[in-house]
């Protein structure tokens, strides 16, 4: 073995390891069998274009930008840490950060549904959270949904000429919020219930978008942050990356 | 050597905000557990729809909060460990630059 792929396994090693021991309760996904068969389905089908653009894009940054693996492994220990922490939040619940929006960010929004796909299964078979019939629903909204959202305020917000840092804050809370915005309208569209689509919908925002304001905001802190950091020792990656490219200005 | 400092401050300011954020809820609502969301969600299911029932259950579900606790306080820290040994590595790296150069 080179070096390089030394440093890969080892990255690689890290990645599974650590998103096998995610707990129980730490994300705030839908609930094992609580989506009907239909849309079990439904949301899975959807999910697969994504994926393989995404196992697509991993594999041409690794061939063309192996300098930039570390950065891959540390947007995805990002992620893992911040969906550790389960935050107590104003509306009286708790919930955590999705961490996916600096991926996003610099490797762009299918790297994600890559990265997040493995998350999400791992807490499933594991550790009783999210699940199996829930995987295609929740990896829709949280490495999907999420990620674009972010990927796409940032570039919006580079155009208009934000700071930088800004841009990062508003990309990674709005891409964090948005995650549960989809999850209660996945849930809304299963449980309509009396109170209808619209109704049931809004019912589930109440639950969890309410919940998920503060969290977002301390997500764009922290990933501002991290974007600090990152400006500061690892100019050469970014530049490789095209993050300054992509902002415009710099 | 002024602009680092002025960083590192930006840096403390910004934390204590994320602190303060989370913080504040437990001083406004002091009657709350804070339980999880998803938690509320399944509640909120069982009433507006009362005769649906979830049809899968967990594959392995750990056997209580204690062992949950473990893997949670693993998740962090693998999660951190493999986070703060990429930004040192670089941190060093940075400064060897540096050093060469001047």
């Amino acid at each position: 073995m080179t070096k390089k792929q030394k440093k890969l396994v080892i990255a690689l090693c890290g990645f599974s390891l650590g998103f096998a021991v995610t707990p129980v309760a730490n994300a705030m996904h839908i609930m094992e069998g609580y989506l009907p068969l239909p849309y079990a389905i439904g949301w899975s089908v959807i999910c697969i274009p994504f994926l393989a653009a995404g196992l697509i894009s991993i594999k041409k940054t690794v061939s063309e930008h192996r300098k930039t693996l570390i950065i891959l492994a540390m947007a995805g220990a990002y992620a893992f840490v911040l969906s550790s922490l389960k935050i107590p939040s104003v509306s009286g619940s708790s919930s955590h950060p999705t961490g996916t929006g600096l991926g996003a960010i610099l490797f762009g929004p299918s790297v994600m549904s890559v990265l997040g796909i493995i998350v999400l299964l791992f807490q499933a078979l594991l550790l009783a959270h999210g699940g199996l019939t829930t995987l295609g629903a929740n990896t829709f909204s949280m490495a999907i949904a999420g990620p674009f959202v972010s990927y796409g305020v940032f570039k919006l917000a580079s155009k208009l000429k934000c700071p930088k840092l800004v841009s990062v804050f508003l990309a990674a809370a709005l891409g964090d919020l948005f995650t549960y915005c989809v999850t209660s309208v996945q849930l809304g569209l299963a449980h309509p219930g009396s109170a209808g689509f619209l109704g049931a919908t809004a019912e589930f925002l109440g639950i969890f978008a309410v919940t998920q304001i503060p969290l977002a905001i301390i997500e764009g802190i922290l990933t501002a942050i991290v974007i600090m950091g990152l400006e500061s020792y690892a100019k050469t990656e970014l530049t490789e990356l095209g993050y300054y490219k992509r902002g415009g200005i710099s | 050597m002024e602009q680092t400092t002025g960083k590192w401050k930006t840096v403390v300011i910004l934390f204590l905000i994320c602190v303060l954020i989370a913080v504040l809820p437990l001083a406004i609502n002091r009657d709350s557990e804070f339980g999880g969301a998803d938690g509320a969600a399944e509640e909120a299911i069982s009433q507006i729809d009362p005769n649906y029932e979830a049809w899968a259950d967990p594959v392995l579900e750990p056997p209580g909060g204690e062992t949950e606790s473990l893997l949670f306080c693993l998740q962090a820290a693998i999660g951190s460990g493999i986070f703060f040994y990429c930004f040192g590595v670089m941190r060093e790296r940075h400064r060897h630059q540096k050093e060469s150069n001047s």
